[in-house]
């Protein structure tokens, strides 16, 4: 996801000249060509989050489209109020880009993880949350952003993901969840950088008989409510998969929705992180297994949910 | 636009800046009675640094409120709203009878300055250490498009424990933000203490200097000095400036100045009638 956020700020770089990229002192290499192409619109903030964010809402404020990138709990948790008081109060269209959200950033430790950041930011005015399904819905978003006259965050995993979508997006819309797969038994729907967790899971699935429809539900705020009514209205079972708190984020978003709808009764499954801080090394695909949020273990627990 | 740079070069004109100063605190101490709302003593401490920005130093035009080569202000101590909302009434931004409606329900003069709702109102503040990122960026984004606008950023002595004012601070002198000016309303206290008991702040100015900035210290109820030194921004040092202004908490009112009580305090009505008196407005 991360070289196809750099390449596709490149192209943007050149086709808008309000764009303006800000970085807090990380991706080494990774913005080589756009700071060859326009040294005027690229800075590095240094280590200073929270006057990072300061000054990519002044310069929207003054007609510019500033893009701020680092590390996930950096770009967010650190500089929360000027998130919230200086972009989103003043609706600046400033674009957030947070890299190693979620577990991808396992091995770091704690500092680093990111299982806070969805539940923090939907809950601002004026903030669109997304967590885009692989590297063309990275590029997508990003694109997307920038067309918008709001504040927009962009979770993105690490780089290395495997590409789910066939080619670019070309009818992506914030606030509308993609299919990847249809099915008829049950509803998968992934936000964010489990997506390939979650067709290993229909797969699983399909292979004891259970087909089921695989969703990139990318914007987590505004929810896609049509995709919401159909997938509680025609299916056994809906599952939310997020890396991610079930505190705050995806699933606890569709709760929200499912109350707010009057809707009971239903066959709910919501997979994430649990309320925890995870000490002990090791990667993302460690941290997936020992966390349930592998799509085998996915698919077994949606197969015991079913029986 | 091109407004004449002005300075108060004869007698009469600053006399009539010194009742304008007074006007203005008046103004303040009536709305702070009317609302019983805090921060008084915060708003006329920086009345004078008011004067001289919007009288004597901003390349501003009330009527045209959203003009991108306007000079910004930002009130970073954005508990000093009814000073800034006082000064851009009498500047003409909108009418002065809306003073009246400080902190009244369903007004646009809450007690902390709104984001897009008031015209002359550059930035929503209140949250100390916003208002300096902010003017950085709004600066950068005037270099990026090629317009030659100027930032003031009015910060509290108070407002530099946060760090974010550091942040800005190293940030401004690493991108050489020569068309940004910090003015610091150095008044000796914050909300319950003495600001140098609080936070060490001494010395302030060798901290601004250190840091990067063209930084000297000035008397922050002297109209004519204030205007002169912001006047000059850029000043061709190639560096922010920074102005230290020493400045009297409660300024103007003999029962106020140097008292913190009046940080929260809001006047009785007769404390207005006597105040009024003691700044000539009687």
């Amino acid at each position: 996801m991360r070289n196809a956020f750099a390449d596709e700020l490149n192209r943007l770089g050149d086709e808008d000249p309000r764009l303006v990229m800000l970085s807090g002192d990380i991706g080494n290499r990774l913005f080589d060509k756009f700071k060859a192409t326009h040294p005027s619109r690229f800075f590095n903030c240094g280590v200073a989050e929270a006057n990072m964010m300061g000054v990519a809402a002044g310069m929207a404020m003054n007609g510019l489209r500033p893009v701020v990138y680092t590390i996930t709990p950096f770009v967010t948790t650190r500089c929360l109020e000027q998130i919230r008081t200086d972009v989103c109060y003043h609706e600046a269209p400033v674009t957030i880009v947070a890299v190693g959200a979620g577990l991808a950033y396992f091995g770091l430790g704690p500092t680093h993880h990111a299982c806070e950041d969805i539940s923090f930011l939907r809950s601002i005015p004026n903030m669109v949350v997304i967590c885009p399904g692989d590297a063309f819905e990275v590029r997508a978003a990003l694109r997307a952003s920038m067309q918008q006259d709001h504040p927009v965050y962009i979770r993105m995993g690490k780089k290395g993901e495997p590409v789910v979508h066939k080619g670019p997006i070309e009818n992506f819309q914030i606030g509308k969840a993609i299919t990847v797969s249809d099915g008829k038994d049950v509803c998968l729907l992934s936000t964010g950088n489990m997506l390939p967790e979650t067709i290993e899971a229909a797969d699983k699935l399909k292979e004891q008989g259970i087909s089921a429809r695989v969703m990139s539900f990318h914007t987590v705020k505004p929810l896609d409510d049509a995709c919401l009514s159909d997938a509680f209205d025609r299916f056994a079972l809906v599952a939310t998969i997020e890396e991610h708190s079930l505190i705050g984020g995806f699933g606890a978003a569709v709760s929200e929705w499912l109350v707010d709808a009057r809707i009971s009764n239903r066959n709910f499954l919501r997979f994430g992180t649990p309320d925890a801080f995870f000490k002990k090394s090791g990667e993302q695909e460690y941290a997936r297994e020992m966390l349930g949020l592998s799509g085998h273990q996915i698919a077994k627990k949606i197969v015991h949910s079913l029986h | 636009m091109n407004v004449a740079v002005r300075k108060p070069a004869t007698q009469a004109e600053a006399s009539a800046l010194k009742l304008r100063a007074a006007q203005l605190r008046g103004k303040i101490i009536e709305m702070s009675h009317a609302a019983q709302a805090a921060h008084l003593a915060s708003s006329l401490s920086c009345v004078d640094i008011l004067t001289a920005a919007y009288w004597q130093v901003l390349n501003v035009n009330p009527e045209r409120p959203d003009d991108p080569l306007r000079d910004r202000f930002i009130l970073s101590k954005g508990h000093a709203a009814a000073a800034l909302y006082a000064a851009l009434a009498m500047k003409g931004y909108f009418p002065i009878e809306e003073l009246d409606t400080f902190c009244k329900d369903g007004g646009r003069l809450a007690e902390h300055p709104p984001a897009n709702l008031l015209p002359g109102v550059e930035a929503a503040t209140g949250s100390l250490g916003h208002g300096l990122p902010l003017g950085c960026g709004m600066a950068l984004s005037g270099r990026i498009k090629g317009e030659t606008f100027r930032v003031f950023a009015l910060l509290s002595d108070g407002e530099n424990n946060e760090g974010s004012v550091w942040e800005a601070a190293m940030f401004a002198a690493a991108q050489k933000l020569d068309n940004v000016c910090v003015v610091v309303d150095y008044n000796k206290w914050q909300a319950t203490a003495r600001s140098n008991e609080t936070l060490m702040l001494a010395p302030l100015c060798d901290k601004w200097a250190a840091f990067g900035w063209d930084a000297r210290e000035i008397d922050g109820h002297d109209i004519g000095a204030l205007a002169e030194a912001m006047q000059r921004v850029p000043n061709g040092s190639g560096k922010p400036v920074a102005l230290i202004a020493h400045t009297v908490k409660g300024k103007g009112v003999s029962f106020m100045e140097d008292d913190n009580n009046w940080h929260y305090r809001a006047p009785t009505a007769e404390e207005v009638v006597k105040a009024h008196k003691e700044l000539g407005l009687a």
